[in-house]
């Protein structure tokens, strides 16, 4: 039997050579948690983020535009699922996730807890939320652990329709009325700040960073894809011909790359604590969609047990 | 709760492999929670084939897979890793023999 030792070490070599770590190997403490932690705020996200968007599938203003939005809606369900289940092959278990979402012990992206007060939201959080997220996610295509990684590379390719549904919904608006214009603009002022939050504290206020990074976990740091996010945004937002609410944003030749303004990092902190906008709202009705189904769950159970009792019974009488 | 009849609270895991097209094998994609293996495959069809990803789905209770050691250097798979001679390129042939 190998001792601690030698498995650390053998676990620290599949990191340094960029191989994944899978589920059965022997992982440290400290890895599975922090796996465990980010998996599942992940998924609550995934989960929870099918609602600002889902209360306008009924109001979308054509069939074309609710299946879209009912497609990318169940993408997000989907996406959740494919985490948890990541999350499962690390010990951790579904119900008690769930548990845990519903009764505030883990969070979930801040982004959520802002309301989506008209159909010109939807298609922002399309463009600039979907974009963040897929910032976020491209490299954690590569991140460590195997399950999370597969699972990843899965949820960026669906991602890449959401980012470009929502601009599209964008660009036909502002092809419209002078009042959907000032819509699309309005709400590109609302989510501007919140997106920019979505990469998470300075890196000089991450708890998390250096460590996650040491375990290639995480690939960059959330300046880094801050940064990179601001870049590959400011040219859709000339194109889409609305202005970003930074009065500070201006190209840096020197730097190669935008400066920008601060985030609100006392919004933040605020709204990661539970006193947003929706904050309240998401997990009650997460909470009444968890207890509702309650039955549902118990009868299909119900069920099988039936049918598998019936199926023995039938065996023992042959 | 875990008697014969009894609800379970959970439902069981199920790990779903998709045949991506004709000709290629089933291909594990991930695991689902399911009361009943029916409602495993549809499951696994709603979460695993939304965009045409596969053909075929085979999905099993993850507890009646019997799984060997995940770790490389196990000893396991030594047997394998000192014949060469099993590998086309052991043998040498000369370049003027054609076809093989």
């Amino acid at each position: 039997m190998a001792d601690n030792g030698e498995l650390a070490r053998h676990f620290e070599r599949t990191i340094e050579r960029d191989q994944r770590i899978e589920p059965r190997d022997w992982m440290p403490d400290g890895y599975r948690a922090t796996m465990i932690r980010q998996i599942a705020q992940h998924a609550h996200s995934e989960i929870i983020g099918m609602q600002p968007e889902g209360g306008w599938i009924t109001r979308a203003p054509s069939l074309r535009r609710k299946a879209i939005l009912l497609a990318k809606v169940q993408d997000e369900a989907g996406h959740g699922l494919y985490l948890y289940a990541a999350a499962e092959t690390l010990g951790a278990d579904r119900t008690d996730l769930t548990e845990r979402l519903i009764s505030g012990a883990q969070k979930y992206s801040s982004i959520f807890n802002y309301p989506t007060l008209t159909y010109a939201d939807v298609g922002v959080i399309g463009w600039l939320v979907d974009g963040a997220a897929i910032c976020n996610q491209v490299p954690l295509c590569r991140s460590s652990y195997g399950p999370y990684a597969r699972a990843m590379i899965r949820i960026c390719k669906e991602e890449s329709f959401h980012q470009r549904q929502g601009y599209e919904l964008l660009m036909t608006m502002m092809r419209g009325t002078d009042a959907q214009r000032e819509m699309v603009q309005d709400a590109v002022n609302r989510w501007w700040w919140p997106t920019l939050m979505m990469f998470g504290p300075p890196d000089a206020e991450s708890r998390h960073t250096a460590r996650s990074m040491a375990w290639k976990i995480k690939r960059h740091t959330n300046d880094e894809l801050r940064q990179r996010f601001v870049d590959m945004t400011v040219p859709q937002a000339e194109a889409l011909g609305v202005t970003l609410p930074d009065p500070q944003l201006r190209w840096n030749p020197e730097r190669g790359h935008y400066d920008f303004g601060e985030v609100d990092w006392a919004e933040f902190k605020r709204v990661i604590s539970g006193d947003g906008p929706c904050n309240a709202e998401r997990i009650a009705v997460r909470r009444a969609a968890h207890e509702d189904g309650a039955w549902v769950r118990e009868a299909a159970a119900a069920h099988a047990a039936k049918r598998a009792r019936r199926s023995r019974h039938a065996k023992e009488a042959a | 709760m875990t008697g014969d009849g009894a609800v379970r609270a959970e439902w069981p895991l199920y790990e779903v492999f998709v045949r991506g097209k004709r000709g290629l094998n089933h291909v594990h994609v991930g695991s689902l929670r399911a009361a009943d293996p029916e409602m495993a495959l549809r499951n696994a069809r709603d979460l695993y084939t939304r965009r045409n990803e596969g053909v075929s789905i085979w999905v099993v209770e993850a507890a009646q897979i019997t799984a060997s050691s995940p770790d490389e250097k196990d000893p396991f798979f030594a047997p394998s890793g000192d014949k060469v001679y099993r590998h086309p390129t052991f043998y040498e042939i000369p370049e003027n023999v054609p076809h093989i």
